[in-house]
């Protein structure tokens, strides 16, 4: 079965359509890629996925729920984080604090208790923290923990935000870019981190990417949008070969 | 002037200020979090009063159950003034807001006059605040040490809750970014009527304490203090809490040792906080402690 299942979705904003009968289905530890010229949609449809944007018309599934019009929060504690093409990190706050706010949904104790101090709280308060501070040092982020988030590097602040993201405990994590302003050792090694981060968390994952190198190698299917329209879907090497895919990136050479 | 009277005047300074810094947060916080000036807060204040006036002389508790009584139900003001008149705009043009806090604050304005009577009531104060404590030659009523000591602790205590609790980190992260917090799974409703809770039961306390210190009780009464904190915040920095305080504390000073030093000018007392914010507004318009904002383009 299908973890998550967009059926024909459209995004309207006034009279422009942003993204139109947008489908995907996404399988258990799959890892799809979603690409396209600048300006096709592709962050759109990730905003209507993760709540951000109503659709104006279709449904949205996942795991059997239907999460159409769902508040962000709620669809976050469902099971689908995200990272930003725009890094969005809570610059103000420590880069242990942006793991631990994102863990916030899955705590139990009241605002009270936590005032208060009962020892349920003060638990789940510990176990949270250990747990943040394993995820941290899974992305060899440890020794940046007591800093300032917005301190970082480029290439720390985007693992950061792939922390932050699955803090949430996502089933799905949806990349935003995670290659962008990488150099290509880099996105070698993120490709790599996102292959073991999907085996060690059991996660699917669907991302946006420019990076053709890091698409082609570890996407087992890849959507392209253009336009807000889905002109292709397929394997690697099927997209590669697709022409209606050349000539949305490269343009129709015509007679002149 | 004798340094006696110096301390006097300092010590009232210090604990008018006080006041301002503990009304001036729940502008801040909820500004920092919702980017609204909430021009209700000032008439909050009141009803805080109102509450303790009638929790003593309706309902014949003793003061300090009908300060808590005022607190919590305050608070709970606080909060449905936010269900009721803001969240319904929350994603309507900023101005939209605004006006709707200004309309809440004319509401609880004219609810007061009518349902409270606009004639001028005497506030009850308890003894233990009247006693004149002699520090040498400097003598003090208890009220003037109590409500700074009072407001300290408070100050401190929501330093605490907003830096080391997880609602604290919450709140830090939905000002820095609201739609990426809910995208990380807050329930940012909760976050910013809890922001209404607190600031609204800060206020509370400033306004009983104002109460105490002003005894005399009408439905107005809300109005100067309301500017004078907003100003306060705006001069320590919106958005900022220990700006918030900051500001409050320079005003009290500010506004008490003005006329110490001035008697002459004592008619321009309410002035002086108008002054500040008009020079703060010329010359450092993000406050004393904001940060710069450079908008990315």
């Amino acid at each position: 079965m299908n973890l998550l299942e967009v059926k024909n979705i459209t995004v309207k904003f006034g009279g422009l359509t942003a993204v139109s009968d947008f489908s995907l289905s996404l399988k258990k530890g799959e890892i799809v890629g979603l690409i396209g010229p600048n300006g096709a949609g592709k962050t759109t449809a990730f905003n209507a996925i993760t709540g951000i944007y109503k659709p104006t018309s279709g449904g949205i599934n996942f795991g059997g729920k239907d999460i159409t019009r769902m508040q962000p929060d709620k669809i976050t504690k469902l099971g689908i984080a995200r990272t930003f093409q725009n890094i969005r990190l809570f610059s103000n706050l420590s880069v242990l604090e942006n793991v631990l706010v994102a863990h916030h949904l899955r705590l139990k104790s009241s605002f009270a208790a936590a005032m208060l101090r009962l020892p349920g709280y003060l638990r789940e308060e510990r176990a949270m923290r250990k747990e943040a501070e394993e995820l941290l040092g899974g992305l060899a982020l440890s020794r940046f923990m007591d800093e300032k988030a917005g301190s970082l590097p480029y290439g720390q602040q985007r693992r950061l935000e792939i922390a932050r993201a699955l803090a949430t405990h996502p089933k799905i994590l949806l990349l935003d870019e995670p290659a962008a302003g990488m150099n290509p050792k880099e996105s070698h090694e993120l490709m790599e981190f996102i292959e073991e981060i999907r085996d060690k968390f059991d996660l699917s994952i669907f991302m946006i990417e420019h990076h053709m190198q890091v698409v082609m190698g570890i996407c087992e299917r890849i959507l392209v949008l253009d336009h807000g329209v889905t002109i292709a879907e397929g394997s690697p090497e099927d997209i590669q070969g697709n022409q209606k895919v050349i000539e949305a990136y490269l343009g129709v050479e015509t007679d002149a | 002037m004798t340094f006696e009277l110096f301390l006097q005047h300092f010590i009232n300074g210090i604990s008018l200020g006080s006041l301002y810094a503990l009304i001036a947060i729940g502008y801040t916080m909820v500004y920092g979090i919702v980017r609204l000036i909430n021009f209700a807060h000032g008439d909050i204040i009141m009803l805080a009063a109102y509450f303790v006036f009638f929790g003593v002389g309706l309902f014949h508790m003793p003061w300090w159950l009908a300060a808590l009584f005022s607190i919590v139900l305050t608070a709970l003001v606080g909060m449905g003034i936010e269900k009721a008149a803001y969240k319904p705009l929350r994603d309507a043009p900023r101005i939209s807001i605004l006006i709707s806090a200004i309309g809440v604050s004319f509401f609880l304005e004219n609810f007061g006059i009518v349902v409270f009577g606009g004639r001028p009531q005497a506030f009850y104060s308890p003894e233990v605040f009247q006693r004149v404590i002699k520090l040498g030659n400097v003598s003090i009523i208890s009220l003037g040490i109590i409500i700074p000591i009072i407001a300290i602790t408070l100050l401190l205590g929501l330093v605490y809750v907003v830096n080391n609790t997880r609602t604290g980190m919450a709140m830090r992260a939905c000002s820095k970014d609201i739609d990426t917090a809910k995208l990380m799974g807050i329930d940012v409703d909760r976050i910013i009527s809890l922001t209404f809770g607190l600031g609204s039961a800060l206020a509370a306390v400033g306004g009983i304490m104002w109460g105490l210190k002003y005894p005399q009780l009408h439905p107005l009464i809300g109005i100067m203090p309301g500017l004078k904190c907003f100003i306060a915040a705006v001069v320590g920095g919106i958005g900022n809490i220990p700006g918030a305080m900051l500001g409050g504390f320079i005003l009290g000073l500010g506004e008490i040792l003005l006329v110490a030093f001035l008697p002459g000018l004592s008619g321009y007392r309410d002035a002086f906080a108008f002054v500040i914010l008009i020079l703060i507004l010329l010359f450092r318009p993000t406050g004393i402690l904001g940060e710069k904002v450079a908008e990315k383009v």
